[in-house]
């Protein structure tokens, strides 16, 4: 696992994320899944918000899918993360049936909407990871 | 109980604008609320609403408590909303709520910041980033022209959408301010100047995003009833509604259609209108791509339509359907959740004639539409100087 820089806003483990956070941080990319509708869900939280049950439970996703959108960051939030622009960030849905935010770690001009991509965990610190994605080989859209 | 025709704006305000050193955010507050409250021909003692929402350069906790307190009133009737770019249209419905409720019968919305000259540049952007999700998404170093730039590449993918089709509305908004003695930017640019200035964030350049200012805007909100016999002619709210779909952008299920598709049917049908009949609207344009969503999705133009329409000059005054005729946020002032008021103010002056060189000819029917987050808090208004 690649190392990011240290200078950015860090996720904040919580009662709703802290499996999510301590997963990643091992490599893996756990989503919730709502126990009595079976809809996926993304960030994770207390309630499906497609039926509201408070029953899930924590399944690996592929973490495979395709870009829905992205954006370049030239222009960044703070000194600390201007150093590393141009930098992507982008919106992925993945076959597992929902939509994440993250950074796509390939070079900008190689991506485009519907390009393939798999999921990737860069280190932020000793205890935690981010996930984020890479392009497939080829990057072709599906 | 519907609420056509419920209220009326009967003065408005604004502060000066732009960078503006000798006030702090509640001082250009205050400017703004004097001017409206002389607009109307009211005295201060009968103001018992009040509502404001929120400042990034003066932090406090109670703002409406504050600017009650900073104005000298003491209100029935007072909160500050928090409702991004949205508050002000929310506060309009909010206050017709309470006045046809019979809470209270006359409403202050104030809203200003001293954003320019309170806060750097580079604070001004990390504050702006607290729209994003603080573990889901800002630990990924977004900005909010970043989460708008998803938006422009999604609409460019779809409906064939250029970078010139985006920068023609910087163009045509910069045009309006040029015709506007109190806009901000007023030197005329073309496609190119928007297309050569630096990308912010990649499909949008610097002149693609809206501008930081120091200005706040006031208006004046009483019973419709009591409006006939106010100074100045009184500009009906006939139709306001509201929608909310998420706040962050990755829990968005669609990036080009919008809550404002149901918040505009919504207005229309309180107000027993047709999008064809507007004579101008004021589209909250925080970056270029987001009046052209606003455009489609309220019905004025078909889907995937509104870029052409503004390189055609269609959105242009004296065209079919001018917009943003202030300037707008792109090129009269952004001060945070005073940008979409500026929009009411402008349909305001325009539906009473006040406009001088700028003015839309016999305009009688504006719609005004805003947005907060991204794309997630909307609220549409139909406003009309006749009942």
């Amino acid at each position: 696992m690649e190392d990011l820089s240290q200078d950015r806003p860090r996720p904040r483990l919580d009662a709703d994320s802290d499996r999510y956070w301590s997963a990643a941080a091992s490599g893996i990319l756990l989503l919730q899944r709502c126990a009595a509708c079976e809809t996926p869900r993304f960030y994770p939280r207390l309630l499906c918000p497609a039926c509201h049950s408070d029953e899930h439970r924590w399944e690996a996703a592929t973490g495979r899918g395709s870009v829905y959108s992205f954006s370049v960051v030239h222009r960044a939030p703070s000194p600390a993360l201007q150093a590393e622009t141009p930098y992507v960030v982008a919106l992925v849905d993945l076959d597992d049936g929902v939509r994440m935010f993250a950074s796509i770690w390939s070079p900008p001009d190689a991506i485009r909407i519907g390009s393939r991509v798999s999921v990737a965990f860069r280190r932020l610190g000793d205890e935690l990871a981010l996930p984020g994605f890479e392009l497939d080989q080829t990057g072709a859209p599906s | 109980m519907s609420l056509r025709n419920a209220v009326a704006i009967t003065g408005v305000g604004s502060s000066r604008i732009g960078v503006v050193h000798d006030r702090t955010g509640l001082g250009l507050a205050a400017e703004a609320a004097k001017n409206a409250v002389a607009d109307a021909g009211i005295s201060w003692d009968e103001i018992d609403g009040l509502l404001t929402a929120y400042s990034m350069s003066e932090r406090y906790f109670m703002l409406g408590s504050v600017m009650c307190e900073y104005l000298g009133i003491t209100p029935k009737f007072a909160a500050s909303m928090v409702v991004g770019g949205a508050s002000p249209g929310v506060m309009v419905n909010h206050a017709a709520m309470a006045i046809a409720s019979g809470e209270c019968s006359t409403v202050l919305i104030v809203i200003g910041e001293n954003r320019r000259t309170g806060l750097t540049t580079d604070e001004a952007v990390a504050a702006l980033t607290t729209v994003g999700h603080p573990n889901f998404e800002n630990p990924y170093g977004p900005t909010l022209p970043a989460l708008y730039g998803l938006v422009a590449r999604r609409h460019m993918y779809e409906f064939g959408t250029t970078p010139e089709q985006l920068a023609s509305v910087a163009v045509n908004t910069r045009y309006h301010a040029s015709l506007n003695p109190s806009a901000q930017m007023r030197e005329l640019i073309t496609v190119e100047d928007v297309l050569e200035s630096r990308y912010i964030a990649d499909p949008l350049h610097l002149l693609d995003c809206c501008l930081i200012s120091d200005a706040a805007g006031a208006i004046i909100v009483t019973r419709a009833e009591r409006a006939d016999d106010m100074a100045t002619p009184p500009v009906f709210v006939r139709g306001i509604a509201e929608h909310h779909t998420h706040e962050h952008v990755s829990m968005a299920t669609d990036l080009v259609r919008s809550g404002a598709e149901v918040s505009s049917r919504a207005a229309y049908a309180m107000a027993g209108v047709s999008p064809a009949e507007f004579d101008l609207a004021l589209l909250y344009d925080c970056f270029t791509v987001v009046p052209l969503i606003e455009m489609e999705d309220l019905g004025l133009v078909g889907r995937g339509e509104a870029g052409a329409f503004f390189q055609d000059g269609h959105a242009k005054l004296g065209g079919r359907l001018p917009v943003n005729t202030h300037g707008g946020m792109l090129s009269h002032a952004h001060a945070g959740a005073s940008g979409g008021l500026f929009d009411i103010i402008e349909a305001c002056s325009q539906l009473r004639g006040d406009c001088g060189e700028r003015q839309v000819r016999d305009a009688e029917l504006a719609v005004v539409h805003v947005e907060g987050g991204v794309l997630s808090s909307h609220c549409t208004l139909v406003l009309a100087n006749s009942r």
